[in-house]
């Protein structure tokens, strides 16, 4: 997990983007980060630090929410996608899974997991042959299939949402805050997933995450997001031992845990400074 | 048994198949509603307009001739040559297909996001934009609109049941054109939720109904789902057209039947095609029901303008998202 990245080959090239809603709110004031192939890379910051805008200024699904990206550039591949619609996108490999799972409620698990396909067109056999494999992953969505997505538990429903986009066949899924509102082993257990499609199926990550401690173990670089901006990045091992950030995203430090408070004006400071 | 016992199943009947009919309205509204969260007010107009170009393509009328002859003085109305039904009815639904690119293009594309009421009120313009331009292109005459179907009393059905009821009972009286419109709206119907249920798009169509931003995630085009939505749409309106048109012409009032169906969404849910169905049957038979056996003999008529609307408000009360209206499901 030390090395940096598995190849040297780049997939994602964001440059300086500036993302701005409703033509009057600036979100992102220049964020640029690359995602290589075959790695997991994590985007980390605090609640609207603006890294579910980052992910849906790649996945062009700002649009949609009244949001323009403004200034700078997303390449993938090397084209930019603000010429490609979200159906285009999934079809040259690249998925976004959202925040709070947005499973269709009242198709069943296995319906979820069909419209993944959609784009693709290929026959019958091909797509079950990808169901099993998806199910192979996600044991429990097995036994679930036959139940409508909007009864089956929180996990359920994210291991339903990463099931949905693999179904796709992507090569690069940006994965936004799989952990939240779920149970720590069930983060533990979804983040080893992760890592296994990223090892053995070769799927690229970029994770959004503000479970900082876990998604620096299972990442292999990572990016620190504060309001609209990168204050730094370094491969995850290095972030890790990092003072500052053991400071202010782990809660640890030197002298032992300290109380959040300190922690904050402390936090605000820095940023005067910086 | 006595005739009047028989008598009351003939109504029963009869409301079943006027219900059907309703189903067939509210079944427009429902598809849009399910896909675009979109309340149409332009069903009925829509009813109304393929009605007329599908007579217009029958009769040969030349379409906008009167604003030609109003223009330039000419006199041309007519082509002069009859379609085939089969034909007309094809050529009708192109339009209703092309009709439903057009309003995604020029309407829906642009308010993408925004309000339900806005979007609502947007139908209102199309409603009334529809109907004058419905007017100018075949011209506002009532006319008649005849498919084939055959209409009248359904003399076989009254004669093979006549035995039933003893010397005062001459047999059910039934509309063949209403038991035709019962049978292939029960086909569209089923064929309806073959489609959504077990092929690609519908399950795109129900995703997209679930969750836009989510459907969009995994590369489903909205734009593509919402002409499917408005063409199919138009397709029933089309077949409501051509049933209602060949019951009582083909004129403005046509467009007024999207008010029966109101009553029937509130009971049946904005968002159930079974619930659109049943809803229809139960306004049907309890409208034609409620004035036989209380309205006429004991509040002196005319109840089955107002009885729909009652029992809609009832519901509204006891059970607002109608008898089957989606669940809204909430976990604990």
């Amino acid at each position: 997990m030390n090395d940096m990245t598995k190849s040297d080959e780049l997939l994602l090239d964001v440059n300086n983007i500036e993302v701005i809603y409703n033509h009057v709110i600036l979100v992102l004031k220049g964020v640029s980060l690359s995602v290589p192939k075959g790695g997991i890379t994590a985007l980390l910051g605090g609640n609207g630090a603006g890294k579910t805008t980052t992910l849906k200024a790649i996945s062009n699904l700002l649009h949609s929410e009244r949001g323009e990206v403004t200034k700078g550039s997303i390449l993938y591949r090397g084209k930019p996608v603000a010429d490609l619609n979200p159906a285009a996108l999934v079809k040259s490999g690249v998925i976004q899974v959202m925040e709070g799972r947005h499973c269709f409620e009242h198709l069943t698990v296995e319906e979820n997991l069909l419209t993944g396909s959609f784009t693709r067109s290929v026959s019958r056999g091909d797509i079950a042959a990808d169901l099993e494999m998806v199910y192979s992953y996600f044991p429990r969505l097995k036994e679930r299939r036959k139940s409508q997505a909007g009864y089956t538990s929180g996990g359920e429903q994210q291991m339903c949402a990463i099931g949905r986009a693999l179904m796709s066949r992507p090569e690069t899924v940006l994965l936004d805050e799989p952990s939240m509102g779920l149970a720590p082993q069930l983060v533990e257990e979804i983040f080893g997933i992760v890592k296994e499609l990223n090892e053995k199926e070769g799927v690229s990550f970029l994770l959004a995450e503000q479970n900082t401690n876990v998604a620096l173990r299972f990442a292999h670089y990572g990016y620190i997001l504060e309001s609209g901006r990168v204050v730094m990045d370094g491969p995850a091992a290095d972030l890790r031992e990092n003072p500052d950030v053991k400071e202010f995203y782990l809660g640890m430090s030197e002298e032992g845990r300290k109380s959040y408070r300190d922690v904050r004006s402390y936090r605000r400071r820095k940023r005067w400074l910086s | 048994m006595s005739a009047e016992f028989y008598f009351g199943i003939e109504v029963f009947l009869n409301g079943l198949m006027a219900g059907v009919m309703y189903s067939l309205v509210a079944l427009g509204f429902v598809l849009i509603f399910k896909a675009s969260g979109i309340f149409n007010y332009a069903q009925g107009i829509m009813a109304l307009f393929a009605a007329m170009t599908l007579v217009g393509f029958q009769e040969g009328q030349i379409p906008f001739a009167h604003l030609f002859n109003a223009m330039f003085g000419t006199e041309m109305h007519h082509f002069g040559w009859h379609m085939n039904a089969f034909f007309a009815i094809i050529l009708a639904l192109g339009v209703m297909v092309l009709f439903a690119i057009l309003v995604e293009k020029l309407i829906l594309k642009h308010l993408v996001n925004q309000e339900p009421i806005i979007l609502f009120m947007a139908t209102i313009g199309l409603a009334y934009f529809m109907e004058g331009f419905g007017d100018l292109m075949w011209g506002s005459n009532v006319k008649k609109l005849d498919v084939g179907i055959p209409q009248g009393g359904n003399f076989w059905i009254e004669e093979n049941t006549a035995f039933l009821g003893g010397e005062n009972f001459y047999g059910f009286y039934l509309d063949t054109l209403d038991i035709y419109a019962t049978v292939i709206a029960t086909i569209l119907v089923v064929s309806l939720v073959l489609f959504s249920q077990y092929t690609k798009t519908g399950r795109a169509l129900r995703a997209v109904a679930d969750d836009h931003q989510a459907a969009l995630s995994v590369g489903i085009s909205l734009r593509t789902i919402w002409v499917i939505v408005w063409a199919i749409a138009g397709f029933v309106a089309l077949v409501a057209g051509i049933m209602w048109g060949a019951k009582s012409g083909v004129q403005f009032s046509l467009s007024l039947i999207a008010l029966k169906a109101l009553p029937v969404l509130m009971l049946g849910g904005f968002t159930s095609i079974p619930g659109a169905i049943i809803g229809g049957l139960i306004i049907g038979v309890g409208e034609k029901m409620f004035e036989f056996l209380i309205g006429a003999p004991l509040l002196g008529g005319a109840t089955e303008n107002w009885f729909a609307y009652m029992v809609a408000l009832v519901f509204l009360v006891f059970r607002p998202q109608g008898l089957f209206g989606e669940k809204i499901i909430e976990r604990v």
